[in-house]
């Protein structure tokens, strides 16, 4: 019967802790870029230009179809080659999650936009407003509040493919696992833990982003019907 | 600037890549598999209203949907030899985190399904003096089925892609092999370039598919009674 | 005769192999108010789309004003600017079948976009002459809701104060009462017609036979895309001369005369 100690793991909380903070640190980069990034693309793949709309559509179906792990392998092993710059850990996965999220960010942001009704644009459009003026101040406002659900759902998708990183050996929580089960000789504790905190996190994440669309769902005067 | 790109040392290698493709479409069909069927069990349990089955599928679709996969497949990989008095392979490791993780997504995708069949179905084939099991094969998930179609065509997606984080516990696939070759003849752009297109190009016509589906049913759902 | 305010001349609309509008020819003079009548599918609302440009006309040319919109481009069709464009939707309103509110913006937010976004107004001055529209219309009292807790005649006499807060010089109402529940309808012909007295320019498109007959100075029923008969209401709703006037007038009289 195996003994289950749990000491080895509480020594090593510091390392933890640091490891849960580099893991939020690179899902925050990635969110603070692949969002506007994500909008960008969304914006020329339906500008009706081809000469937008089509690169957008490659590089949003590119990563989107491709493993990001693949993708990240590429940028830590390939691009510094290629560009001759020093690739660190983060930049690597910051650059990789960055893109890879907004060509899922850049969907989420299609999808709400083409969900709004053609007579809003037309309303705005009767007014005098140019089309960015409708998009700014029609359009997106009432498709991001439709987006919300979706956008809490990629946003926790990024956070756990965030753990890929920890191949290219950034320190985030799940490398921090690794390298303490190795010191320790205790895998079973030590990757049960961090299971436990991924959940935790992820799963106050999720309670929050429920609240949050139950109560944008209560706020009924600014919702369509 | 101005990299000499040379594809030659990547397809002298053409059949170390091609046993890593082989290694990559194993673990996707033993993924596929395990998971949709596994998710199926676990959608149902979902489904039923009777505590006991209900309450572990919920706390496993918890569970595996919050916690990101690689912690899942490493988990496996180094924690459950602890527990167990058999070896633990890179292939059953990384198999075991894949489909489960799959099978509580796949779940919450048959759940939602056989839900958005009408009750009327239900009562129509129970009036005929059908039992729960026979209205659920006969009549109801065939229904649901279609309509799952693109989400779970979606899922078979996921699933290759994530099949390139068994490189993670030295399973063999392609990522892997890519490694391999990269790091004997120090050529990783044109080998993760090479790797890249090649998930593109296998799995692109896969999602045109999906879109195609997702048209279709919408288009019938629009049309229909 | 004054120089009309809007002269069309030769305009064609097709949406692919389908020829919606041909050859249409209307000069509107300053204060007069044309009703058009005609059948569903008959032309007639994209004419009036075509007229702000939310339909761009496949041939022919518009003047506003005295001046050509557009420029000639090539096989004949005149290209246009989008800048062009806003100017213009700027002087002309347009009053929406299906009210097409702004659901984030309140009745007063509503009405205040346009002055804002569009034409640069002050949040004060913008506010003050919202609030006017919106007591115009009688909607005072409702200016801090949000379109979800409006009736339908509500929403639109805001959509009516919301053109109107931009000083058009022509309003184009696109069957503006009929999505509204019947006892609905009244309180926007009220409006319109409160609209009709000040002496403002305006296109109606309308099932509503009464109230053309009552508002306007001219009728013009369109059929197959072109105007099949035009005249004073008296002329086209009371006596129309062509067979096609005749039947469709008979099948609407009973309910609404």
């Amino acid at each position: 019967m195996y003994r289950w100690d749990f000491a080895p793991v509480l020594a090593n909380a510091d390392l933890l802790l640091q490891g849960l903070v580099n893991t939020l640190a690179v899902t925050g980069t990635a969110l603070a870029f692949g969002i506007p990034l994500g909008l960008a693309l969304a914006l020329a793949r339906l500008s009706g230009r081809r000469l937008l709309a089509w690169p957008a559509g490659f590089v949003i179906e590119f990563f989107r179809t491709t493993p990001p792990l693949v993708q990240l392998f590429w940028f830590f092993f390939a691009l510094p080659v290629l560009i001759r710059v020093e690739m660190t850990p983060f930049m690597a996965s910051a650059l990789t999650f960055s893109i890879q999220s907004s060509a899922f960010f850049a969907e989420v942001f299609r999808g709400g936009i083409v969900s709004v009704e053609r007579g809003q644009w037309e309303a705005s459009r009767a007014l005098g407003m140019t089309p960015s003026q409708s998009m700014r101040r029609i359009i997106l406002p009432q498709a991001v509040k439709r987006m919300i659900p979706a956008f809490m759902e990629r946003a926790i998708e990024l956070m756990k493919t965030t753990t890929l990183v920890a191949i290219v050996s950034y320190a985030d929580l799940l490398y921090q696992a690794n390298e303490i089960a190795q010191k320790t000789f205790r895998p079973l504790e030590v990757f049960t833990v961090v299971a436990g905190i991924y959940f935790v996190v992820i799963l106050m994440i999720s309670l929050l982003a429920r609240r949050l669309e139950r109560r944008l769902a209560v706020s009924g005067e600014s919702t369509v019907h | 600037m101005g990299y000499q790109w040379n594809f030659a040392p990547v397809f002298e290698h053409a059949d170390a890549l091609l046993y890593g493709a082989v290694g990559t479409l194993r673990i996707f069909a033993i993924c596929l598999v395990l998971g949709l069927s596994f998710g199926l069990v676990v959608g149902l349990m979902r489904y039923s209203r009777r505590r006991l089955l209900n309450w572990p599928a919920t706390a496993f679709v918890e569970f595996f949907r919050n916690t990101p996969v690689l912690v899942q497949i490493l988990w496996f990989y180094f924690a459950l030899p602890m527990l167990v008095p058999f070896e633990i392979s890179p292939l059953m490791a990384a198999a075991l985190g894949i489909s489960l993780n799959s099978a509580a997504f796949s779940a919450e995708i048959f759940r939602g399904g056989i839900q958005s069949i009408e009750p009327g179905q239900w009562e129509a084939s129970r009036a005929l003096g059908m039992t729960g099991l026979q209205a659920m094969r006969r009549i109801i998930l065939p229904q649901a089925i279609r309509r799952m179609l693109p989400a779970l065509t979606n899922r078979a997606i996921e699933i290759f892609k994530m099949s390139t984080l068994a490189s993670a516990v030295a399973y063999v696939e392609l990522l892997q092999q890519g490694k391999l070759i990269a790091s004997l003849n120090f050529n990783p752009i044109e080998v993760y370039t090479v790797i890249a297109l090649a998930f593109f190009l296998f799995l692109y016509p896969l999602v045109r598919a999906t879109y195609a589906l997702e048209r279709q049913m919408a288009r019938s759902d629009s049309g229909g009674d | 005769m004054t120089q009309p305010l809007l002269n069309i001349t030769g305009l064609h609309k097709s949406f692919g192999t389908q020829q919606v509008l041909r050859n249409i020819d209307l000069a509107v003079q300053p204060g007069e108010r044309i009703a058009i009548l005609g059948a569903s599918g008959s032309g007639k609302s994209t004419f009036l789309r075509c007229l702000n440009f939310m339909e761009t006309p496949s041939a022919g040319s518009i003047e506003l004003g005295g001046r050509m919109l557009g420029s000639e481009g090539r096989n004949g069709a005149r290209v246009y600017a989008e800048k062009e464009l806003t100017q213009l939707r700027q002087r002309v309103g347009m009053v929406f079948q299906q009210f097409n509110l702004f659901p984030h913006m309140t009745a007063i937010g509503n009405v205040m976009e346009g002055l804002r976004t569009v034409k640069g107004v002050a949040p004060a001055a913008a506010r003050e002459r919202a609030m006017a529209e919106l007591s115009r219309v009688g909607l005072a009292d409702h200016a801090e809701q949000y379109p979800a807790r409006l009736s339908g005649g509500q929403k639109q006499r805001v959509a009516i104060a919301r053109a109107l807060a931009m000083d058009p010089e022509l309003l184009l109402f696109d069957e503006p009462t009929s999505a509204l529940d019947p006892e609905l309808v009244g309180e926007v012909l009220g409006v319109i017609r409160s609209l009709a007295e000040e002496g403002r320019t305006m296109l109606l498109v309308t099932h509503e036979l009464g109230f053309a007959y009552h508002v306007a100075t001219r009728v013009l029923f369109i059929a197959d895309g072109e105007i099949h008969e035009a005249g004073t209401p008296d002329e086209v709703v009371k006596h129309p001369q062509r067979e096609r006037t005749r039947a469709f007038l008979a099948r609407h009289r009973e309910f609404s005369l």
